[in-house]
């Protein structure tokens, strides 16, 4: 049977869900019997060398860079997974987009980070603004809002044993259909 | 009594209840499940938040408020009333600011426990709202943080009927309406830590906080980390949906 190919990807996220995917322990010997890794932090390809069966992406787009990778996978990948509550609903970053309770919520948090807190050590009193940092956008989005995703897998992050799951339904050719008992939000 | 007992059927179940009971309360007394967000026990039930959306003899109600008549044939677990309920729950999430990974109320939320149960592993139908609300800390026992709040109104009746001190109340209107206090803020009201409308069980998500207990049972422990939310009704229980 011919190999799947898989990509995986983190946008605005911790990494805490490619760590989720390395607990699914010895069974990714399993893994790699079935699966050829593309595009992948997991063995740090920077560019897609084929067309991809399934792209895992883990965080939402919280800037330019996010937002073009993520198209890029749209294009390369056969089924698109949101990974984890960054991918689903924005997770933690998109705190920034209201939670703030600020008019200005993008200029307050990096106000907050650069200029305002306590600990901050800035002689020049200047917010990054170098043209090769990408631009941050006005708010944080979901990997949904930007492409169309195929499925969701929520958690924060999802336990390698869900992922494990997820991924070999999938390779089955069939949706993801988790028990209650592995589905978590947080 | 038994001759008093009204029946009717839930799903072509034969089921027994007492004039004046509500749906809800039949059916919780034969064990079957029917999910609610704004009805809890020891409450006078609202029938605002629609979750318990039932069809009888082929038309909607609200189980917690609909009173049981003889021979009525009550549609509760049908695939169009999951996906009724399916799309109220994600609506839920998707008005507010839920971010269950930092919530003090993740894995006792019932709004969180029923996305669970309801299998609700996409919840991008709908867009995400990410309303501009206030968190008022200014009590120094509780805190309100009203982008959880589901308008399920728990901690007004509670403090209303319970507490007699009508400290929680309905400010605004539509997609606007929210959770108020009667006063500046919490610190200026009367409510005490011991307040029935305080407590853990009556706010249903995590909108309303007992400060300095933060993340008290560890993953694992929590409410709905052993049992779906319902089973301690359900003789049979059944788990999620699909």
């Amino acid at each position: 049977m011919k190999k799947k190919r898989i990509s995986t990807i983190s946008l605005a996220g911790c990494f805490g869900c490619h760590m989720s995917l390395l607990d699914i322990d010895e069974r990714i010997l399993e893994l790699v019997k079935l699966v050829e890794f593309d595009r992948s932090p997991v063995n740090d390809l920077k560019r897609f060398k084929a067309r991809c069966d399934i792209g895992f992406i883990e965080g939402g787009c919280c800037n330019e860079e996010n937002v073009h990778t993520l198209r890029k996978f749209r294009r390369n990948c056969d089924v698109l997974v949101a990974v984890g509550q960054c991918a689903v609903m924005g997770g933690l970053p998109v705190m920034r987009n209201a939670i703030m309770h600020s008019k200005d919520p993008l200029r307050e948090c990096l106000e907050t980070a650069y200029l305002n807190s306590p600990y901050v050590y800035n002689p020049t009193n200047d917010i990054p603004n170098d043209p090769a940092l990408p631009l941050i956008l006005d708010k944080v989005y979901t990997c949904a809002e930007v492409v169309k995703m195929d499925y969701q897998i929520p958690g924060c992050p999802p336990s390698g044993d869900i992922l494990w799951q997820a991924i070999n339904a999938l390779l089955n050719g069939k949706p993801s259909d988790l028990p209650s008992e592995v589905i978590k939000f947080d | 009594m038994v001759n008093n007992a009204i029946v009717f059927k839930i799903d072509g179940v034969e089921v027994r209840g007492k004039p004046g009971q509500t749906i809800m309360h039949a059916a919780d007394e034969a064990g079957i499940y029917i999910p609610r967000l704004c009805d809890v026990e020891g409450l006078e039930p609202q029938g605002s938040c629609r979750v318990c959306t039932v069809k009888i003899n082929g038309r909607t109600a609200a189980a917690c408020t609909q009173p049981v008549a003889p021979g009525i044939e009550v549609e509760n677990d049908t695939l169009e009333i999951r996906n009724c309920r399916r799309d109220i729950v994600r609506m839920l999430f998707h008005e507010g600011n839920h971010l269950c990974p930092c919530c003090e109320a993740s894995g006792r939320c019932e709004l969180q426990a029923l996305g669970y149960r309801l299998g609700i592993l996409q919840p991008d139908k709908y867009p995400y709202l990410q309303p501009v609300r206030p968190v008022d800390a200014s009590h120094p026992d509780i805190m309100l943080d009203t982008n959880r709040c589901i308008r399920c109104g728990r901690c007004i009746r509670a403090s209303r009927h319970m507490d007699h001190k009508n400290v929680f109340g309905y400010i605004g209107r539509g997609i606007n309406k929210q959770v108020g206090v009667n006063g500046k803020n919490l610190a200026q009201t009367n409510v005490h830590i011991d307040d029935h409308a305080v407590a853990p069980g009556i706010c249903p998500v995590g909108c309303i906080i007992q400060k300095r207990r933060g993340f008290y049972d560890p993953v694992g422990q929590r409410r709905f980390d052993l049992h779906p939310i319902g089973t301690e009704i359900e003789k049979t229980p059944k788990g999620i949906k699909k």
